[in-house]
């Protein structure tokens, strides 16, 4: 099963090679590269928070869109192109193509995110070789910061959630409905704090549970954001890391066990 | 050959195109860009809508509050409103509550008086308040609001009080408490204000801070200086009965061993409708001096 499973996911990452999604990265560093030279005229001397900032919102940035676009052809694609008939008469069971799907993108944004990473320490040490009083001016935050890995960990986990729910609705519903489902569940996923005090603006009590069911119910994406925590040099504690990537790991694999479900009652004949 | 073809006629239909937008541009010249909009005016309803990318908007509108700034400084006087400064700051900050340097520097910027800034203290003081009540342990916007009362509005017993609460803060350093008695005990007093710009240029993380203190440390040197050298005007008025005409004068009989020189290096002026008789040259990097010292650099007042 395993061996199945890596076949499957070695070929979505091939295939994402081929469709020149890691030209991102190229455009990633060129952004980086730039910025470090431009935002040091006009920043007056916030030149390394801003970098930080920048390289984190561009990943993720950068990671949403391969997550959503990618994501929401993953098995579209081969039911439209009908390369799915020929998959599942070899002996490949359609749960393992599903998790197989979504292991290949998981490995896709796990190159992505890392390269990115590098990207990032690079400019950031290549703006402290070249002026040393960066270490003593960063108060905040060393510039270096090691901290700075988990931000990318726990975006790159919040990834792995959008990869789960573009995956799901990949499996009944075509390319742009599914994109907009998971942009909008992205974006509620920001808002569930409200969601959870929902009791405090409606008088109803129905109202109020079926807020609180919804909280429950929805991804909850804004404890993976810690970019502002890190550059500030604020602590983000690895209990805080572990709880946070845990949840976001057992919401992703509900989301591909219905992805399954979903997928494995579907008729092909 | 085919690709070199390409390329040729890429190139030639894009020079046709940059042509044409200049040709059109000639007669029909683009409207002005009016940098003097804010695009969003709730700082908080922003932060709800950033969707995760606070920080980096924060640092949008930081830029842009620079930009503000230094752009308006260098406007004509007629068109220096400075009106989005404060509106700016506060989208920073409400965006990135942690952004120190926006409470440090803006509320410097928003307390320089016109022309070189809008001149209210009473908005930085309201920023660096904003500032502990996100960042309780911040002793420095405590100490900063201090200075804004002491140096912009020269109010003592505020400062005072702000110096005293910065020193109550956990992890304050030991002279906020003496700059707080010192303060009221001898306010507005040119010693003092020496060694608050001195604090600020001696804690700070930052290098425009730091450069600011710094020319405020040689304007204060440079009162000191004009007061010396008027009084050495003066002496040689009562005994010549009339004021040197140049300072080769007091540099010929040695009571001055050159051409007086401000902490820029630019020369000290002599001019007979200044008080004492000297000025800085209008060229010097250190105009204008602070006016609430200026009466005092005056010895026969």
């Amino acid at each position: 099963m395993g061996r199945v499973i890596g076949l499957v996911a070695y070929h979505v990452f091939k295939e994402s090679v081929r469709d020149k999604v890691l030209y991102n990265l190229v455009f990633f560093a060129v952004l980086m590269i730039g910025a470090s030279y431009l935002i040091g005229q006009l920043t007056a001397g916030q030149d390394v928070k801003i970098i930080k900032d920048l390289g984190l919102a561009a990943s993720s940035v950068f990671g949403l869109f391969i997550a959503v676009f990618i994501g929401v052809g993953l098995v579209w694609k081969e039911v439209d192109r009908r390369s799915v008939y020929n998959l599942l008469v070899k002996p490949l069971r359609r749960h393992e193509f599903i998790i197989g799907k979504f292991a290949g993108l998981a490995l896709t944004l796990f190159v992505n995110i890392a390269m990115m990473a590098v990207a990032l320490y690079a400019v950031l040490g290549f703006m402290l070789w070249m002026q040393p009083g960066l270490a003593s001016s960063a108060v905040e935050a060393p510039v270096l910061d090691e901290q700075l890995l988990k931000a990318f960990a726990l975006l790159y986990v919040q990834l792995l959630v959008v990869t789960s729910v573009a995956l799901f609705f990949s499996t009944f519903s075509g390319p742009m409905l599914s994109a907009a489902f998971t942009f909008g569940l992205y974006i509620v996923g920001h808002f569930n704090a409200d969601l959870a005090h929902f009791e405090n603006v409606v008088e109803s009590q129905a109202a109020a549970w079926l807020g609180k069911a919804l909280y429950y119910l929805l991804p909850n994406l804004a404890p993976f954001d810690v970019k502002a925590a890190v550059v500030h040099g604020q602590p983000v504690t690895a209990v805080y890391v572990a709880l946070t990537a845990g949840y976001g790991l057992l919401y992703a694999s509900v989301m591909v066990t219905l992805a399954v479900l979903v997928f494995s009652r579907r008729d092909f004949k | 050959m085919r690709v070199l073809r390409l390329l040729t006629a890429a190139a030639l239909l894009w020079g046709a195109a940059l042509s044409l937008q200049a040709y059109r541009q000639a007669w029909h010249p683009l409207p002005p860009v009016s940098s003097d909009i804010l695009y969003f005016r709730g700082g908080a309803a922003v932060s709800r809508v950033a969707l995760g990318f606070d920080a980096i908007l924060a640092d949008v509108y930081w830029i842009r509050a620079i930009q503000h700034f230094g752009g308006t400084r260098r406007a004509r006087e007629s068109d220096r409103t400075y009106t989005l400064l404060y509106p700016l700051l506060d989208l920073t900050t409400s965006l990135d509550p942690h952004f120190n340097i926006a409470y440090r520097f803006g509320a410097l910027f928003l307390s320089e008086p016109y022309p070189a800034g809008p001149g209210r203290a009473d908005l930085a003081i309201s920023l660096l308040e904003r500032g502990l009540a996100a960042n309780p342990k911040r002793w420095q916007y405590a100490q900063d609001a201090g200075f804004v009362h002491y140096w912009y509005r020269q109010d003592y017993k505020s400062a005072a009080e702000w110096y005293d609460r910065a020193s109550r803060i956990e992890g304050a350093p030991w002279w906020l408490r003496s700059m707080a008695a010192s303060t009221l005990a001898e306010g507005g007093d040119r010693q003092s204000s020496r060694q608050m710009w001195l604090r600020l240029y001696e804690t700070t993380d930052d290098t425009w801070v730091r450069n600011n203190a710094q020319l405020k440390l040689q304007q204060l040197q440079a009162l000191d200086e004009i007061d010396a050298l008027a009084a050495i005007v003066i002496r040689h008025t009562q005994l010549r009965g009339v004021p040197p005409r140049s300072w080769n004068e007091l540099v010929a009989v040695r009571w001055l061993a050159g051409i007086p020189l401000d902490p820029s290096g630019t020369p000290y002026e002599l001019r007979p409708d200044a008080p004492g008789g000297v000025a800085l040259s209008e060229q010097s990097s250190l105009q204008p001096l602070p006016p609430q010292f200026l009466k005092k650099s005056d010895p026969k007042t």
